[in-house]
Formats: C-alpha cells, structure tokens, sequence
C-alpha cells in the first residue's frame, strides 16, 4: 500500500462553543511508532476518540488504509483495524480474562466464535504475560496486569494501528519497563502504534516521531531530538509552571 | 449445552403428563404457568443477557392477542393465526427497536414503558377492525369436547415454551449471546471491540418480542375474548421482570423457575390481597434490587457488594 | 383566530409541563437517576391540594407551601435511605428500583383514594380573562404563572445559592466536588428532595386543570421524559422550553387528530426526535 496509513485532514472536535480539537493535519506512516503528547487538557484523548468514531468529528476528514472512515462508528472502526486501550482500563468484570480476548478476536479480528477464538486468545495471553491467569475473573487483576491485558485485547484485534492511551499511567518503574518491552515487541510485529504519554522516558525510547498538542492545536511535530528543544513545545510545557521538568523526568 | 437441553427435554416430558390428571384446575393453572414461562424467558433476552429492563412485554403480548385474533376473524386457521401475531411482533420489535436501540438505556426503557398505551389507544380507536372498547370475540375452536380444548391449549403453550427455550439455550451459547454479554457488561467497550451493538440490542429485543406475540395469540384463542385492557395490562411487563429477577438472569433456568415460583406465589398468597397486588409486586421488586442482588449480577457487575465478594 | 386561542391555551398547558419536567430532569441530569416514581409525586401533590380544599377550605394555591416541605422531606429522605446504596449502580438498575417503589406507591394510593377521577372545583370560580379574541379561565393562567414562577425559582438556586452551586459541580464531575469538601451524598438527597419538591408542588397546579386519580401518573411520567427528551437533559431552561413545546403541540394535536390521541402523539414526537435530533432541541452532544 502507498500513503500514509492514517490521514487526518483539518480534523475539529467542538464540544458546544469548546474546541477540544482544532483543526489537526496528521498523517502516520506505515510501521512507524508516533508519540502523541501535550500538556493536560490538550486533547489527545479526544483526538483518539475522534479517530475511534467515539466523538465522531465536527469537521475534517481521517482517512485510513485509504479509505475515508471519518463517519465510521467505533466498532466499524475496530472491525478495520483500529485499535485502543483506555486511560483508564475497562475489562469486561465478570468475564474471564480469556473471554476477554476472545471477544476481542471474534467481533473485530473476524476470528470464529468458539474453540478458534480461545486458542487465538490464549496465544495472546502468553505473549503478554498473562498466560497464567486465563480462567480469572478480570475484575481480580492488579491494576499492572490489567493494562497487560489491554495490550492482549489489542492484539487479539488485528490491529493496522494501535492507539495507546496513557497505558503506563500508574504503573511503578519495573511495570513501566516492562511495558514498554512488549510495546517495542508489538511494534516489531508490524502493527503502526500512535501513543499518547505523559513519560518523556518512554516516548523518547520509542517514538520515531513526535505529535505536540496544545489547546487543541498541533502546534509541531519532528523528530524527538528536535522536539524536546523545540521553543514552542518548550512554552507550551512551561506555560504550566514545572509541567517540564515533570515532563523530562518522567513524574 | 447438551445437559442442559437434556435437562429440559425430560422437564417438558413431565410436564406434558400434567393433562392425564383430569383436573380442569390444573391444567388452567399449567397452561398460566407455561405462559408466564414463555414471558419470562422472551423478557431475559433483553433485560438479562444486554442488560436492557425493556417494559414492553405487554405491548407485545396485546399486539400479538389482536392480530391472531384479527387474522381468525378473517377466516385464518389458528396455527396461521398465531405465526402472524409472532411475524407482527417481530417487525413491531425490529422498528421500535432501531428508532430506540441506537440510544443507550434510559431512552428505551422509559419509551417502552410508553408503547402497550400507545397500542391500546390505536386498538381502542380503530373499532371497526379490533371491535374497539366493546373487545373482540374469536371463534370458538371445533374440538369435541371442552377437556380437548383445554388439554389442546395446555400442548400449544407448551410448545411455545419449548421454542423459546431453545431459541433462549442456542442464544446463550452462541456469538449472539456472548456479544450480549459484553454490552451489558459494558456497552462502550464493547463498542471499541467491534460489536455491532445496535444490531445485537435489536436482535435481542426482536427475540424479546416475537414469542410473547405468538403466546398473546394463543391466549386470545384460549379464551375465545379480548379487550385491550386486559391483553395489554402493564402488569404483564411487571411480572416478566419479577420472575426473572427471583429466578435468576445467569442460568437458562432462571427464567422458568422464576415463572413457576411466581405463579405458585401469586395463586396461594396473592389471589386472597387483590387490593394490594401490584404493591406487593413493587415492593418485592425493591427487595430483590436491594438485597438479593444474585439475580440481577447479570444485570451489573459494578455493584459494590459484588466487588467486595470477589 | 381559533389558532390564536389553541396557542395560547398550549402555552398555559406548556407552562404546567415546564414545571413538571424541570424536577425530573435535575434528578436525572444529576444524580443519573431516572425517577420512576416523579409521576405518582404529582398525582400525591393533587390529593393534598383537593383533600386540603375539600376538607380543610386551604387554598390550592396556598397548599403548595404545605406541598413543597413535605415532598422535599420525603425525596431527601427516600435518597438518603434507599437510593444512595444504589447510586453507584448502572441506570437501569436504579430505574428498576424506582419502578418497584412507584408500584407501591401508587397501589397505596389506589387504596387510599380508588381510582376515581376526582375534579377539584374552585368556589366561587375565579372567572375568566379575556385579552381580544383569546379568553382564558383566570385559575389555569395564575396555575401557569405559577408553575413558571416555580421553575424559575429552581433555576436561580442552581446558578444562584450555595447548595445550587454545589449541585452543579457534583453533575459536572463527582470526585472533584467531593476532593472540594462538597458532601456528595447530602448533596444527592437534597438535589432528589427537589426533585420531589418540584413534583409534588406541580401537583395542586395541574389540579385545576385536570381530574386527579392514580392511573394519571404514568401519564405525567411520559410527559415529563418526552419534555426531557425535546429540550435536552439535565437543564432547567430546557425543560421549561421543552414544557412549553410539548403544550403547544399536544393542543394543536388534540385540535387536529382529537384529544384521544394525545399519548401517541407525544411518542411519535419522541420518536422522532429521537431520530433526528437525539440530543435534545437545546442539548449538546456528548453529555451523558
């Protein structure tokens, strides 16, 4: 495929007179793995769920593996190749973790209902980790397995492109090392990954380019050595008094 | 799957001999029973497996009495008769389903508390088909004797049950039901994972429908008499989530144990309290949401004492 | 001509709906609770006004300063008891919960009062007003005012008082409020109480246009979700220009498809707004 796998022309998000997003032109390449960041309140979040079909956008269009899903609804989105994990993680409670994935790999990865759907999950669980806690209620999990198991309902999508919302917010250092192993696994396999994060450390380490977002508003991306000493980038962190060095230690 | 179809088989089998007792009583209190049975087991659909409390039984019941009713009295065969009322049940569930559906809860719950009075204001003004007010007579069936009829409509209820039961057995162990369970575990999540969530509510809204439509006609036959008061009674809505709520929304059985356990309730205690009926629906309605919320976990997850067990 | 008069008595009806819906749609905006029970409020808040005038000689009017402490009492105290257990749960759980109260309630009421249509007859009648060709009964115009007056006054407690204040920021985001030291179950109860102040104020108000009995409950239940529905959720300027919206229309329906059909006319409304405009004619996307 030529082009850019995602698109994003004009993009605008207006929540009544509030625009969360304003006029975003983006394009994520093929393979790559792209750091969405930006002070509290930028906008990320509502840039995924615009993406998602979430808050479908007021204006602009998204274009993805060459088609036009501007209007698409989230789980039209899912069924394409669009995948997410959430800030805040929602498992299915009362199922197991292995339902969990499974349900991931039958309604967007087209995998069949039954036996197929479970042996496909179960690979997934062992990838990330959790092989071991299959037939657990979710709801029983630490919070750290928990994004574990976001990553495996990820997987267990087909993912073209991977957003990762914040997926190491409130995880200790080891758990954000570890993270950031299977992120890097993830992106070896060929899945684009966009990632929203807070953690310079693990965007740095990863990203092979930088999106910033203020108010908003993309105001640059480029390179990360280039970005961290971008003035813009550098007034919209410090804007908010020691957002910064927050930021470049990693909170 | 297969025990518990097994399981079933031989419950209906014994149930089928309830007709060699002879008694009248019993027969009439089995083919209630075996009515409340396809109710409660059409309402799980909905408000058990997407977690959707849907009040539109009674619309359904009194839409499916009043076109098998209306189809007879055009000279239609009963069996015909009743696979209309299913059919118009059915589309009445695909619409309302798809202008509701696509909103999440409340706008549907409360809508479908609205629906049965809006039919019975249409079926009351539209006197020159449904008879209006003054209700509508059906033909009397040409069995031999009135044993006969009553053992007949005894059978056909029950085949009604064993239908939905199936439909209700091959629903929950197929993709359809587990794409249930993820919306009314989560609704938004299962969205993000590609659940085509307003088809799979619909669907399971139109199943909630189409049974209780056939059972609405097979009553209306039963008792030759229709008027809408009495075919589209709120109370019938009321009671589909009574029986599930006491029976259980997990198992395949809860809605039928529910069903018998209500009806051997409302038959020894009830009958003898007319007054307060309904009163004492609400406030065992308010115990079971309150206290024993095992029924209802299929219902929510998120509730504290449910996290506090795990 | 004809058409004035059908507007204006749509916009008396509307200015009863306004004050129906407003208390409905706080508790649901709110507290996202969907108060099953606001109907049977309404019809309780009409016995109180007819038993009070049929018994005791009280004004209606004046029984809603009777009305209006002992409904917030009972709301406050049914969400503190009852409801606030529940509140973490889903909607429809709490929903089904409120169901299953307003069937005891109203049971009780049909036990206490039947089902008769009881009218509440003002003596000697307070006559009628004639503004040109439009003539209106003077009782339904001071019921509107009022009703307006009562809906208005619910609007400057939110934006205005203290607890109005606290209320506001407990429905924009409930753990923040509570970090700020708003006592958040205080603050449901007291959002719920006027809630069911506001029903049980309306109550006597809509007596003097329409006969009291239980079965009438469902009946403002619907109004009041359809008139959430038409202006938006969870805003007390919506619901006061969905109230009237809705009284316009059910008053032109009636003259057009005859009043018979006032409930269909209402679902079909809802129906279609539903389809085109599910946020409401004043609402915003995304609130939830």
């Amino acid at each position: 495929m030529n082009g850019p796998l995602l698109e994003l022309t004009g993009v605008t998000r207006q929540f009544g007179g509030l625009k969360a997003v304003s006029d975003v032109t983006l394009s994520v390449p093929q393979g790559e793995v792209i750091g969405l960041i930006g002070p509290n309140g930028a906008g990320k979040t509502t840039l995924v769920n615009v993406i998602t079909g979430v808050h479908p956008a007021s204006a602009g269009t998204i274009r993805f593996a060459g088609e036009d899903i501007t209007r698409l609804k989230p789980w039209q989105a899912a069924r394409r190749g669009i995948a997410r994990t959430f800030q805040i993680v929602q498992p299915f409670p009362e199922m197991t973790v292995l339902e969990n994935v499974a349900a991931a790999a039958m309604f967007a990865g087209g995998v069949r209902y039954g036996r197929d759907a479970e042996h496909e999950a179960r690979e997934h669980l062992r990838f990330v980790g959790l092989g071991d806690y299959a037939d657990r209620d979710a709801s029983a999990l630490t919070l750290a397995m928990r994004k574990r198991l976001e990553f495996a309902k990820g997987l267990a999508m087909h993912p073209k492109l991977l957003l990762l919302d914040e997926v190491n917010a409130g995880l200790n250092a080891t758990e954000v090392d570890e993270a950031l192993a299977l992120i890097r696994a993830i992106a070896g396999r060929g899945v684009t990954i966009l990632i929203i994060e807070h953690l310079m450390k693990v965007v740095l380490s990863l990203c092979s380019r930088i999106v910033v977002l203020h108010h908003g508003e993309l105001i640059a991306q480029g390179e990360p050595q280039a970005i961290i000493k971008d003035p813009r980038v550098i007034q919209a962190y410090l804007g908010r008094r020691y957002a910064g060095t927050e930021a470049s230690n990693g909170g | 799957m297969k025990r518990d179809a097994l399981i079933a088989v031989v419950l209906f089998a014994l149930v089928a001999l309830v007709p060699f007792s002879g008694e009248a009583y019993w027969l009439r209190l089995g083919t209630t029973m075996l009515m409340y049975g396809v109710i409660a087991m059409s309402w799980n659909f909905i408000g058990g497996m997407a977690g959707y409390p849907s009040f539109a039984v009674a619309a359904f019941f009194g839409l499916g009495a009043y076109t098998g009713a209306v189809a007879q009295k055009f000279g239609l065969p009963m069996g015909l008769a009743w696979t209309c009322a299913g059919l118009a049940a059915l589309a009445f569930a695909a619409l309302l389903g798809v202008a509701l559906l696509r909103l999440r809860g409340h706008y549907f719950a409360i809508a479908s508390l609205v629906v049965a009075e809006v039919l019975r204001e249409l079926v009351n003004s539209a006197t020159e088909l449904t008879g209006g007010g003054m209700g509508l007579n059906l033909p009397i069936p040409t069995m031999t004797s009135i044993d006969a009829q009553a053992a007949f409509f005894f059978y056909a209820m029950l085949g009604l049950v064993a239908i939905t039961f199936a439909a209700m057995l091959l629903t929950t162990y197929s993709k359809l039901g587990f794409g249930l369970r993820c919306i009314q575990q989560n609704e938004s999540a299962a969205d993000m994972l590609g659940v085509d969530t307003t088809f799979y509510k619909v669907s399971a809204f139109m199943l909630s429908g189409v049974f209780v439509g056939m059972a609405g006609a097979v009553y209306a036959s039963w008792v030759h008499y229709i008027e809408p008061p009495d075919v589209f009674d709120v109370l019938f809505s009321v009671k589909a989530i009574v029986m599930v709520l006491l029976g259980g929304a997990g198992s395949v059985f809860g809605p039928l144990f529910g069903a018998a356990l209500f009806l051997s309730l409302e038959e020894l205690v009830w009958r003898k309290f007319l007054e307060v009926h309904t009163g004492v629906l609400g406030l065992l309605i308010v115990l079971l949401v309150m206290f024993l919320p095992k029924g209802l976990l299929s219902l929510s997850n998120r509730l504290p004492w449910a996290r506090k067990t795990r | 001509m004809l058409y004035l008069q059908i507007l204006a008595n749509g916009l008396v009806l509307g200015g009863l709906y306004s004050c129906i819906a407003a208390g409905f749609s706080l508790v649901w905006g709110v507290l996202n609770v969907i108060n099953i029970l606001h109907g049977s409020f309404i019809v309780l808040g009409g016995y109180l006004a007819f038993f009070g005038y049929v018994k005791l000689g009280i004004h209606p009017f004046a029984s809603i300063l009777i009305a209006a402490p002992l409904f917030f009492a009972l709301g406050y105290a049914l969400q503190r008891g009852l409801i606030n257990r529940m509140i973490a749960a889903p909607v429809l759980l709490t929903l089904t919960l409120t169901f299953g109260l307003d069937l005891m309630l109203s049971n009780a009421m049909l036990a206490a009062f039947t089902a008769d249509f009881r009218k509440l007859l003002l003596d000697p009648p307070l006559g009628i007003l004639a503004l040109g060709p439009v003539v209106l009964p003077v009782d339904r115009l001071v019921a509107m005012l009022l009703a307006l007056a009562l809906t208005g006054l619910l609007y400057l407690t939110l934006s205005r008082s203290r607890i109005g204040r606290a209320i506001v920021a407990v429905r924009m985001d409930r753990e923040a409020a509570a970090l700020m030291g708003v006592n958040v179950k205080n603050v449901y109860a007291i959002t719920f109480g006027l809630g069911a102040l506001m029903a049980g104020a309306s109550g006597p108000l809509l007596a003097m246009i329409f006969p009291i009995s239980p079965l009438t409950g469902p009946v403002y239940l619907g109004k009041a979700f359809v008139i959430c529905v038409l202006g938006g959720l969870g805003s007390v300027p919506g619901a006061m220009i969905g109230g009237l919206a809705l009284g316009v229309v059910e008053s032109f329906g009636a003259l057009w498809f005859g009043p018979e059909h006032a409930t269909t006319l209402s679902f079909v409304l809802l129906i279609v707004i539903l389809l085109v405009r599910p946020e409401g004619l004043l609402g915003r996307k995304g609130y939830s």
